[in-house]
């Protein structure tokens, strides 16, 4: 088995699980720009991030032979700061031509607040004067259709934007269907209790079509599995799935979408 | 695709397990003090469960529905990152 895991947050995770990823399979990895679990409080702490992203986790993946991506962005859990989300924002162009960094993402809503959708209004601007590719992150449980439609509608009137270029991710069988049918790419996340499990994940595939689909982990500092794709490839085995269609969705789709930047190369 | 037969081998017993967890979890609700029952986490909770009944297609895509804030407007300024999984105005 092979797969490219399309959204991981390594530096939250200890060096076992990069192991654990590379036995499995994993022939690359990407880690979106997040929120650290707390406010970080200057824009030298994102500095600080940005580096810590594209110099020294690429060379603690190489120690696994593992390529490592990232994108850059401030959270939505901290665009309520929009002093300092600008200030982020002025920085990030420093980092964009560095040759491990994909495009702005994570980006998004988290509350569907005026100021998040200021802020990820921003990111897209500047996504698009830099003709980057986004990687969007939409809301938790209850605020995440309302928080998928505001998003799909802002992407969707800024006509610089090409929806192929677009993955929108932590769909569920409500806002699937929202992300599809505009011509974005949609991310299924498999993250216990609060997202999706195997079963449903690959109920979507078949419902959905897995054209522009992929499957990703999102590990980080919580309740999360670095295993978790090649663990539904195993479900979709048993599901009667073909080695062929696991290939595609895991390793295909991901090396599809991404391989639209000339850097994503995996050799 | 996989026949009925075979989805039902692969997981009813998964499927059980967790319909008896959904059931003991009322249970424990009923059985503890406090006005719970007026929480809108259990007013929505009980409504997503009438879509389990009868044969409505896309039942998780109803019961996500059910547990959604369904408004359009953005709210005026976050108060908190966190969310409850239930629309907190979920009408009583
Ligand atoms: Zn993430």
């Amino acid at each position: 088995m092979r797969y490219i895991e399309p959204h991981a947050h390594m530096v939250s995770r200890v060096t076992g699980d990069y192991t654990a990823m590379v036995v499995a399979g994993c022939r690359a990895v990407c880690e979106p720009a997040f929120w650290a679990g707390f406010d970080r409080g200057s824009v030298e702490g994102f500095r600080d991030y940005f580096s810590q992203l594209t110099e020294h986790e690429p060379k603690r993946a190489a120690r696994f032979g593992l390529p490592h991506f990232t994108w850059l962005c401030i959270n939505s859990k901290e665009s309520e700061n929009v002093k300092l989300a600008d200030e982020v924002l002025a920085m990030i162009p420093e980092f964009l031509d560095r040759p491990n960094v994909l495009g702005i993402g994570e980006i998004g809503l988290n509350k569907n607040s005026r100021n998040e959708i200021a802020v990820f209004e921003k990111h897209i601007d500047l996504a698009a004067r830099r003709e980057q590719m986004i990687l969007v992150h939409t809301p938790h449980l209850e605020d995440k259709l309302k928080g998928t439609r505001l998003i799909v509608d802002i992407l969707k009137n800024d006509r610089r934007i090409v929806p192929g270029r677009v993955l929108i991710d932590h769909v569920e069988e409500h806002t699937a269907g929202l992300a599809l049918d505009a011509g974005f790419w949609a991310g299924i996340t498999l993250y216990p209790e609060s997202k999706c499990t195997p079963p449903r994940a690959i109920d979507m595939v078949e419902v959905f079509g897995a054209e522009r689909l992929w499957l990703n982990c999102a590990c980080d500092w919580g309740n999360s599995d670095p295993l978790a794709v090649p663990k539904t490839a195993l479900e979709m085995r048993r599901r009667g799935h073909s080695e062929e269609a696991i290939d595609n969705l895991i390793f295909g789709n991901p090396l599809r979408f991404l391989s639209q930047t000339p850097k994503f190369s995996i050799g | 695709m996989m026949t009925k037969t075979e989805i039902l081998d692969l997981y009813f017993a998964d499927a059980r397990s967790k319909l008896i967890d959904l059931a003991a979890f009322l249970d424990r609700i009923e059985r503890s003090s406090g006005a719970g029952e007026h929480d809108p986490r259990v007013r929505s909770f009980r409504a997503a469960l009438s879509h389990l009944q009868g044969g409505e297609a896309e039942k998780a895509k109803a019961v996500l529905l059910t547990l959604s804030d369904p408004t359009t407007e953005p709210v005026a300024v976050a108060t908190t990152k966190g969310a409850s999984g239930a629309w907190p105005q979920y009408p009583s």
